[in-house]
């Protein structure tokens, strides 16, 4: 009998989960006018457009070398970006790390100084950057520091709080002092998985770029947008197909390089 | 010395035990690491500056945050209106996580390795990344053409995202669970879908839960930054007009607070639910 209750329960739960899931949706459709059939309906119009619009044609292919001056931009951007925020986030998921902090208040404000930069839109940095920088590379850099630095110490503080908890222990009881245990302990224990997340955060902030490029005018994102407003659809489809290469291509470096160190 | 010979695979230096062993692996991440930091000071004199007037810049930049972040008030839209508009970005980023939690479920059991053909789950993941590797922003333009700037676009865009990163987190879920447990159903004579939803299902759904609400925390950012660049409605669109329209960095402070607060109640509830259902 009670087996049968269990279950049966279960069932109500689950259902009532659903129930409330769907009540959600609906809410969530009628308050943004999101016509769930109308979306469905454009998808295979959206594909055959993409099939027929977005292939670049010989006028397109002209504009190669702007399009790929830009990219290389985006790149050394992206990357100086997450290679500068990397190093400050070491030092911030050091002090706030829960195995390797120095005291709890200090630990608790450097975790809400990180929380904050993360949450803040990347949207209002770029937005507020543009009006003292203009439209030059600078903003896009530190709207792409900002951002990365506040997702990267989230990621090293777990990292350090998952690998090295045994390290640091062991490297304290042998008496060495703070910075022997963070550069001698924890710095190579941690070093392959975060360099592993600086990867992924370059990869991520090639897209990011160009959505910061789209409203700042800067970079890819500002080319983009332009052949957009032109409906010039043959560039358009140069640019997104060059994105795609230039992702593919490091997730493609990225995924080799962790399979060598981790 | 004959010290040394006991100690069998432990170099020695000039009497000083070698703590550091050089493998494929510290030779890889050495590299890397001298590569990038190379990259990272070379790469600052390749890019093209337009003038800049740093000391000017910089003090406006901090004038700026100051505006924004010190004195910070609503002119053009009232409390109300901020608080709408939060809820509508709310409800476009659940939208987007739910429509693409469904369809990245179906996508990964034919990608787990343990339950679907070798050669469908390379396709589907060939797929995602290809889908992954175009920004959001793009998906949406693009989207836009065809449905019109506004939610529709939004959604979809959003979602194509949404559903490549689930789907590959939703695979690696599945591939986690024991393979004894799917071969018992399998002997039994359970059909496919039996073994997904009294097997799989079930075992993996702490999992699935808690990365579904990590993408529902990063949809919201990324609804936000959608209304401000691809007219989507919402919160990120009142920014975009409060700044680009109306320079109003007081505006655009009071809007950035009311953003971070939810911001980081999501993320508060994101890390109970992972710590909870980890525990189980």
């Amino acid at each position: 009998m009670t087996t049968t209750n269990f279950l049966r329960m279960k069932k109500w739960k689950m259902t009532g989960i659903i129930i409330l899931l769907l009540a959600i949706t609906y809410g969530s459709s009628m308050i943004t006018d999101f016509d769930v059939m109308k979306g469905i309906k454009s998808i295979p119009g959206t594909i055959a457009w993409i099939a027929t619009n977005l292939i670049p044609d010989a006028a397109a292919m002209e504009n190669l070398p702007k399009v790929l001056s830009r990219l290389w931009e985006t790149i050394i951007l992206s990357v100086i970006a997450s290679t500068t925020a990397a190093v400050c986030a070491f030092f911030f998921a050091i002090f706030g790390s829960k195995t390797t902090q120095i005291n709890r208040i200090l630990a608790f404000s450097t975790r809400l100084i990180a929380s904050v930069f993360r949450n803040i839109p990347v949207v209002a940095w770029a937005l507020v950057l543009v009006i003292s920088f203009g439209h030059n590379v600078v903003t896009g850099y530190f709207a792409l520091f900002i951002s990365t630095f506040g997702t990267l110490v989230r990621m090293f503080m777990e990292t350090i709080d998952e690998a090295s908890a045994d390290g640091v222990e062991a490297l304290n009881a042998t008496g060495a002092t703070y910075f022997q245990m963070v550069f001698k302990g924890v710095l190579p224990d941690t070093m392959p998985q975060m360099l592993s997340w600086l990867f992924y955060m370059i990869e991520t902030n090639i897209r990011s770029a160009t959505l910061i490029g789209l409203l700042t005018g800067t970079g890819i994102g500002y080319l983009f947008d332009l052949h957009y407003k032109r409906l010039d659809y043959g560039t358009l489809g140069l640019i997104t197909l060059s994105i795609i290469v230039v992702v593919i291509a490091i997730e493609f470096t990225s995924n080799k390089v962790r399979r060598m160190i981790l | 010395m004959e010290h040394t010979a006991l100690l069998q695979g432990i170099h020695v230096k000039n009497g000083k035990i070698k703590t550091r062993t050089l493998t494929k692996a510290t030779i890889t991440v050495r590299a890397v690491i001298i590569f990038l930091t190379i990259f990272t000071l070379i790469g600052p004199f390749l890019l093209k500056y337009s003038t800049i007037d740093w000391p000017t810049a910089i003090f406006y930049t901090f004038d700026n945050l100051k505006m924004m972040f010190l004195q910070p008030a609503f002119n053009q839209i009232t409390f109300g209106t901020a608080i709408t508009q939060i809820v509508i970005t709310l409800a476009l980023a659940f939208l987007a996580t739910i429509l693409g939690a469904f369809v990245s479920f179906f996508l990964a059991i034919s990608t787990a390795k343990n339950l679907a053909p070798a050669s469908l789950s390379n396709a589907i993941i060939a797929f995602n990344s290809v889908i992954r590797a175009v920004p959001t922003v793009l998906w949406v333009l693009i989207f836009a053409i065809v449905a019109g700037l506004g939610a529709v676009a939004a959604v979809l865009g959003m979602m194509l995202h949404t559903m490549a990163y689930l789907t590959k987190a939703y695979a690696e879920s599945f591939e986690e669970i024991e393979e004894g447990a799917i071969e018992a159903l399998r002997a039994s004579g359970a059909s496919w879908w039996h073994i997904i939803f009294h097997c799989v299902l079930p075992q993996s759904a702490s999992y699935l839960v808690s990365w579904t609400f990590l993408r529902f925390e990063t949809n919201y950012g990324v609804a936000i930054a959608m209304g401000a660049a691809a007219a989507a409605g919402g919160i990120g669109f009142e920014l975009f007009m409060s700044s680009s329209f109306y320079y109003d960095l007081h505006e655009v402070g009071m809007i950035t607070y009311c953003a971070l607060i939810v911001a980081i109640v999501l993320e508060v509830i994101a890390l109970q639910i992972k710590k909870r259902l980890m525990t189980q």
